[in-house]
Formats: structure tokens, C-alpha cells, sequence
């Protein structure tokens, strides 16, 4: 088991998001996390790697685990530091950063966080892009990209950093389809190769065709979870059935 | 019209600031001295003998002599001369503005002042005087063509002209229907008379000899008695002692009356005052001179005029070094102090945030002006002396530092946020994503804009005038009133602040250019 989150939950206010949701994955597994917007997604996955600090909850990844305080200290945060090292993320809205080329995005956190050296660096960044096939595109700077070139760049910084885990918030939502379909082949690609990978996502066919397991959540609850077919064929509850069918119809 | 708005702004300061800097030498001067040797504030060594007086537009008191650059004369240059040397030492001139003479003297930044300053029991509460060492009146002068104004009851219904703070402005305000004028400077008061703004001036004898020219003349009888006296800090009646004691001599001896004759100021006054009933053969030579050196820069041939204009260039390239050391260094310290307050705002716990943020407003919402005078005249009274230059930067950085901080904030936020997630997502430190992800971001919009504060700060560093940093805008003062040429001075002094300007637009330019390349239209 690579990744075990512990009855994780969240408010803002009010509202409840996050109302208790566990989690355990194993090495290799590609999962994807759909729903309605709203229910909670994409703040689940923030909060595995506390972009988002949880109100409660456990999260251990590899050997780092961290439980979530009441109030959130300095040591708390140097523990979520540690966590960060084993996971990647990716963004909707890609977040490269773009004052500097796609190059020296790919090369920024290993050699400022990891302390690596310049030229290793850089041929562990070359060797990334030309896997995600932006060895063409290296020195341009991001705003030259297109939207799928920019998803691949993205998930080319965040692989740099050798992470166990990588999470995706929605990759393709901000891409046409023949866009997306080059970021979700790069995704497929990961998963030959073993990479855990866990995918909110709107995108249905990738994830009925590409997971080894979907999890379905309503109202900060996980309503369902289990094989693609299976679900997508039969869904055991009524609430996913529901929403499988307005989506797909 | 500024600089007297300024001028005037600062006297009021200054007023306050006396009574906190004599509160506080009330608290200091207690441990009796002991010692008969003479306290001397300011000296530099055992012969120093400092003092101050501002040499601006001030014939014939203490004023730099048009005849020859660089070179400062006047009746009281010479008076404080003689006593020095009575003294058995140097005599020193500091050059401060009027506003800052007294703050400067309770300062202890020099040990006496003279400047034609009234005996007035206002005055009095504030220093020790001297004995006068000059008693005159105040005259009526008028264009040489009116008729009938030749007394203080004849003004009303006129605009009459003076100068602030002075037995005469009194004078006038006391009348019932008198339009009263009050100036900074002789040269502008003596021009608006020339020029029909004002129907006549009311002003110290000496001063309506030497400002008077061909084409006004004095009228009426002398009216009332002005007495000059030397200044000193009321904690020192013994330096006060010893310099009246000097005056006593130099006024028996005679050499107080041949000075006066020398600038053409004895007068039946003076000889009732001092009992000295003799005529001394001397010629009014220094009168003379400057009367002469006057006229001949009037009818100035091109040739003597560039030839002028070329000797101001290294005075007008000093006061260039000056506003640019001190605008530099100010930049420097406001840029560092803003984006420690900026981050303080944008990221900070509570308490600094609230701290910062008043920081802030306090200093957007006051006056720099004030705060100049404040941290030059006003820390001593706390135990903090810093000299002219470190207030003068000091005071000029804190203040930006408030714009900077403003302006730094708003390109923080200018930011997206996923900038910052997608920082720690790569498990950067929140140090290291400022550094290395959301200042350089934030640069970009600030570059402009602060483009623009450097430029503001270049200007506003004339300010520091008043606290005796001789830069640009105070070299133009200086220039402009002693050779009443307002426009060649004031063309080539702007032209020495547009050029201290321009790298700084070009420098910026450059950054925007390499900035925008980089970052092109880039936004998601």
C-alpha cells in the first residue's frame, strides 16, 4: 500500500465538504475520483498532499505519515514538507510558471528542493520532456505552448521530482478532446510503467477505459467504488446511476 | 509658491519642535559646569568657534558674494570674524535655513546664531541673545514715482509688503485696513514692488538700502526701533557671557564702527546707541563693491552671462551629486524596507499585518515634509542625533518605503494563486516559492510603477533643504537670489535633475523590455 487516507475531513464555514473519506491504494493503481461538481473531488485530493489543510484525518504516504491537527504548526508543516517529497500534482489550469522556459520549469524544483546538480538536472529534464514529447519545445516558454503541450510540461515538472504518487485535479477540463487525448496517453503511458496515479476527472470514457478502479463521490461522501466495467455497466447504487445516466445520456 | 507654503509649514513645525527640544534640555542641562573653560556646541576643536545663519538672498547680513563664487561676506560674517578672533579662535560658518536655525542651535550643532534676528520676547523664551550688536528701524519704500505713503496711518487701503515673522510684519497687522504681503525672500518681495504687485514695503533700514534699486525710494520718517542680536542655547550664558564681552570691546575699540562704515550701515542711530560720537574716515567699500558688481550684472553682455553660467556648473553639478546620492541611497532602503512590509501585509501572521499596515498609513498620511523635520529636529529630543545626510536618507526611505510596500502588495496579489499552489505542490518552501516563483512574477508589474517613484523621489529629495543639505533645489536658491536670475539658473538646474532622471527611464525600459519578452502576454 502506497497511499492511506484516514476519515479525512473538511469544512468552509458552513459547509461540509469532506464528510469522512477513506482511502487505500496500491502501488500501481490508477484510480479515478468522479461525481457532480461540488462533491468534494478535487478538495479531497488537495488535501492528500495539504495544499488544503483537513479539519481532521490521517494521510500517510510511503513512510510519511501526518495527522491533521487542530491547529497547524510549524512542525506539522515541516512533516507535510516530507510528504510532498513522494507526491506530484498536476493542475487544470496548468500553473507553469512563466517567467521561465518549459526547460528550466522541469529543472526549478530539483535543483532548488533536491539541491541537485545543474547538469543532472538538466539531463533528467530532457529525458522527461522527450518522454512526454516536448524534447522539440524545451526552450520555448510556456505562454508559446498549446494546451495539451502545457498539461505534458506539467506533468513532466512534477515527475521530476521522482514522486510514488502523482495526483491529477482535472487535467484535461481546460483542453479541446484531440488536446486531452495527448495528455491522457501520456497517463496511460505512466501506467505501464507502474506509476500510482489518482485522476479527478469529467472525462468518462478514460475513465471506464484506463482505471483499474473508479471512486464515486456525493456530497463529501465516497457513494460507490470499485472496477470501471462493473460500475460503469451496473452501477450498484442508486445515486451513481443516476448520475451516470444524465452524464452520459 | 511651494517653497513658501513649505517654508512657512516649517516654521510651524519648528515652533513645536523648540518646545520639545527645550523640554528636553531642561531635563539634560542639570550637573553644574564646573570648569570655567568656554562650552562651545559644535566646535570641531579647541579653537572652533561655529556658527550658523542662512546665506540666502541675505545682503547685507551674512550672503555668498556675487562678485566672487564661492566666497561668503556680509556685516555679520565680519562681526562674528572679529569677535572669533577676540575669542582667540576660528571663526566657522554653517550655512542652515532660516526655519532650522534656532532647531540647529538647541541641536547643539553649532554654538551661536546671527542672521538679523529681532530681540522680540517671543524670541527671548526660545534663546539667550547678546547684547545688539545692531539697532536700527524699519523704513517705507515705495516705486520712485508714488506720492503720499510716507506713514504707517497713509498704508491703509494698500498692498504693503514684508517679511514673515518680523517687527514689521507685526507692525502692519496692527493697522486697521492694510492688505499685508508676507515674504520669504528679499528678492521676491523687492521685485513684486518693482512690478506693481504691491504699492510699498515695510522692512529693516538695511535691508531697503541694499534691495532698493534706482527706481524706488525710501520715504517718511524711520518707525520704531529693531534690535539684532546674537542667539545662543539657554543652557550657556557663559558663552553668551564671553561673547558680550567681546561685543563690548569691538565696540570701543572701534571695530564694530569701522565694519559698519565699511558696509555704509553707521548711522545716527548707531551712534546714539554705542555713544561712539566720532566720524571715522573709511570709505563704504564693501557697499561700493556690491553696488558695483549689481550694476554690472545688469547690463550683462552675453559673453559675461555665458561666462557665469559656466562657473555655476561645478556648484550646480555638487548639488547634482548630492540629490543623487541621497535619492539613491533613499531607493535603496525604501525598496528593501517596502518588500519586507509588502510581505509582512500579504503574508504575515495577524499581529504583522496590523503592524505593517500602520506603518503604512501613518507614513502615506503625513506630510514627508514634516517627517524630515521630525527626524532631524525632533529624535535628538529621544537621544537620537543622526547627521543631515543619514536623516535626510533615512527620512526619504521610510517614506517610500510605505509607497513601495503599496505598490509591491498590489503586484503580489497581481499573481495567480496557482502559481503558489503548484510552488509547494513541488514541495518548494514558501521562502523558495516567494523567491524563486512569485516575486519575479510580481516584478514585472512593479517595474513601471516604481519607474515612476524613483522619479518622484529625485524630486522630493529637494525637501531635505531644509535640514542644511545643500542639493539641487537649494544650489537654484541659492544661485538664483544671489544673482536675480531666476531663468538661466533654473533651465540648467532642471536640466541637471532631467538627466539625473533619464538612466533610471532607460534602466527601467531595459527591465520591461527583457521582462515582457520573457513573459510575454502570458496569462492563464
Amino acid at each position: 500500500m502506497v497511499l492511506q487516507a484516514k476519515d479525512i475531513r473538511k469544512s468552509f464555514g458552513d459547509n461540509d465538504i469532506l464528510r469522512g473519506i477513506s482511502l487505500e491504494v496500491e502501488r500501481g493503481e490508477l484510480i479515478s475520483i468522479i461525481g457532480p461538481s461540488g462533491c468534494g473531488k478535487s478538495t479531497f485530493l488537495r488535501c492528500l498532499n495539504f495544499l488544503e489543510h483537513p479539519d481532521a484525518g490521517d494521510v500517510r504516504i510511503e513512510d510519511v505519515g501526518l495527522t491533521s491537527p487542530r491547529h497547524w504548526h510549524r512542525r506539522d508543516e515541516a512533516q507535510a514538507h516530507r510528504l510532498r517529497a513522494h507526491v506530484g500534482m498536476v493542475f487544470q489550469s496548468f500553473n507553469l510558471f512563466p517567467h521561465r522556459s518549459v526547460l528550466e520549469n522541469v529543472m526549478m524544483a530539483p535543483v532548488h528542493v533536491k539541491k541537485m546538480d545543474h547538469e543532472a538536472a538538466r539531463r533528467i529534464a530532457c529525458e522527461l520532456l522527450k518522454k512526454v514529447g516536448l524534447a522539440a519545445v524545451k526552450d520555448r516558454y510556456p505562454d508559446r505552448l498549446s494546451g495539451g503541450q502545457k498539461q505534458r510540461a506539467a506533468i513532466a515538472r512534477a515527475l521530476a521530482m521522482r514522486p510514488s504518487v502523482m495526483l491529477y485535479d482535472e487535467p484535461t477540463s481546460a483542453l479541446d478532446p484531440e488536446l486531452s487525448e495527448e495528455v491522457l496517453s501520456v497517463m496511460r503511458a505512466l501506467d505501464e510503467e507502474g506509476m500510482t496515479q489518482l485522476v479527478v476527472t469529467h472525462d468518462m470514457r478514460f475513465a471506464r477505459a484506463a482505471s483499474d478502479r473508479v471512486l464515486y463521490l456525493e456530497e463529501g461522501k465516497i457513494v460507490e467504488s470499485g472496477d470501471p466495467d462493473v460500475m460503469f455497466a451496473n452501477p450498484r447504487e442508486a445515486r451513481t446511476r443516476r448520475f451516470l445516466r444524465t452524464l452520459l445520456s | 509658491m511651494i517653497q513658501t507654503i513649505a517654508r512657512s509649514l516649517g516654521r510651524f513645525i519648528v515652533c513645536g519642535l523648540l518646545v520639545l527640544g527645550s523640554a528636553a534640555s531642561v531635563l539634560t542641562s542639570c550637573p553644574a559646569q564646573a570648569s570655567s573653560a568656554l562650552v562651545v556646541p559644535g566646535a570641531q576643536s579647541e579653537h572652533d568657534f561655529p556658527w550658523a545663519s542662512d546665506g540666502e538672498a541675505n545682503v547685507p547680513y551674512v550672503f555668498h558674494d556675487p562678485a566672487k563664487e564661492g566666497r561668503v561676506t556680509g556685516f555679520e560674517y565680519e562681526l562674528m570674524g572679529a569677535i572669533a578672533q577676540h575669542l582667540h579662535r576660528h571663526s566657522r560658518f554653517i550655512q542652515n535655513g532660516w526655519d532650522g536655525l534656532i532647531p540647529g542651535l538647541s541641536r547643539g550643532l553649532y554654538a551661536m546664531v546671527i542672521d538679523g534676528i529681532e530681540m522680540t520676547p517671543e524670541h527671548k523664551e526660545a534663546v539667550l541673545f547678546s547684547h545688539p550688536y545692531y539697532v536700527t528701524s524699519d523704513r517705507i519704500m515705495v516705486r520712485r514715482e508714488q506720492q503720499g505713503l510716507e506713514s504707517l496711518a497713509a498704508l491703509n487701503g494698500h498692498a504693503v509688503g514684508t517679511i514673515k515673522n518680523t517687527a514689521a510684519e507685526r507692525l502692519l497687522l496692527q493697522q486697521d485696513n492694510v492688505s499685508v504681503r508676507s515674504y520669504d525672500e528679499e528678492t521676491n518681495l523687492f521685485s513684486d514692488l518693482k512690478n506693481g504687485r504691491l504699492d510699498a514695503v515695510l522692512i529693516d533700514e538695511p535691508i531697503a538700502h541694499y534691495y532698493g534699486s534706482d527706481d524706488m525710494k525710501l520715504v517718511g520718517p524711520p518707525i520704531g526701533t529693531v534690535a539684532y542680536g546674537i542667539a545662543f542655547s539657554k543652557d550657556n550664558p557663559a558663552l553668551r557671557d564671553a561673547v558680550d564681552n567681546a561685543l563690548t570691546t569691538l565696540q570701543h575699540d572701534g571695530t564694530l564702527h569701522r565694519i559698519l562704515a565699511r558696509w555704509n550701515l553707521w548711522t545716527p542711530q548707531m551712534a546714539a546707541y554705542t555713544g561712539d560720537k566720532t566720524t571715522l574716515d573709511i570709505k563704504p567699500q564693501a557697499w561700493e563693491d556690491y553696488r558695483r558688481t549689481m550694476e554690472s550684472m545688469s547690463g550683462s553682455s552675453f559673453h559675461a552671462i555665458m561666462y557665469r553660467y559656466v562657473r555655476f556648473i561645478p556648484l550646480i553639478g555638487q548639488g547634482a551629486v548630492m540629490t543623487l546620492a541621497v535619492s539613491a541611497l533613499a531607493m535603496i532602503l525604501a525598496v528593501a524596507m517596502g518588500v519586507v512590509l509588502a510581505l509582512g501585509r500579504h503574508y504575515g501572521a495577524t499581529s504583522i499585518k496590523i503592524l505593517c499596515g500602520t506603518y503604512v498609513e501613518i507614513v502615506r498620511g503625513t506630510p514627508l515634509l514634516i517627517q524630515v523635520l521630525f527626524i532631524f529636529y525632533g529624535l535628538p529630543a529621544f537621544g537620537i542625533r543622526l547627521s543631515p545626510f543619514v536623516a535626510g536618507v533615512l527620512s526619504l526611505g521610510f517614506n517610500y518605503a510605505a509607497y513601495e510596500a503599496e505598490n509591491y502588495r498590489a503586484g503580489l496579489l497581481s499573481v495567480p494563486r496557482g502559481q503558489m499552489e503548484a510552488a509547494i505542490a513541488l514541495n518548494m518552501t514558501h521562502f523558495q516559492a516567494l523567491r524563486l516563483v512569485v516575486v519575479p512574477q510580481a516584478f514585472r508589474t512593479v517595474v513601471p510603477v516604481m519607474t515612476n517613484d524613483f522619479i518622484a523621489l529625485i524630486k522630493d529629495s529637494s525637501l531635505v533643504s531644509v535640514i542644511t543639505l545643500t542639493e539641487l533645489s537649494q544650489t537654484y536658491i541659492r544661485l538664483s537670489s544671489t544673482y536675480y536670475d531666476y531663468v538661466g539658473t533654473g533651465l540648467m538646474v532642471g536640466l541637471a535633475y532631467l538627466l539625473i532622471g533619464l538612466p533610471f527611464v532607460r534602466l527601467a525600459r531595459m527591465a520591461e523590455k527583457r521582462l515582457g519578452r520573457v513573459i510575454g502576454q502570458g496569462h492563464h
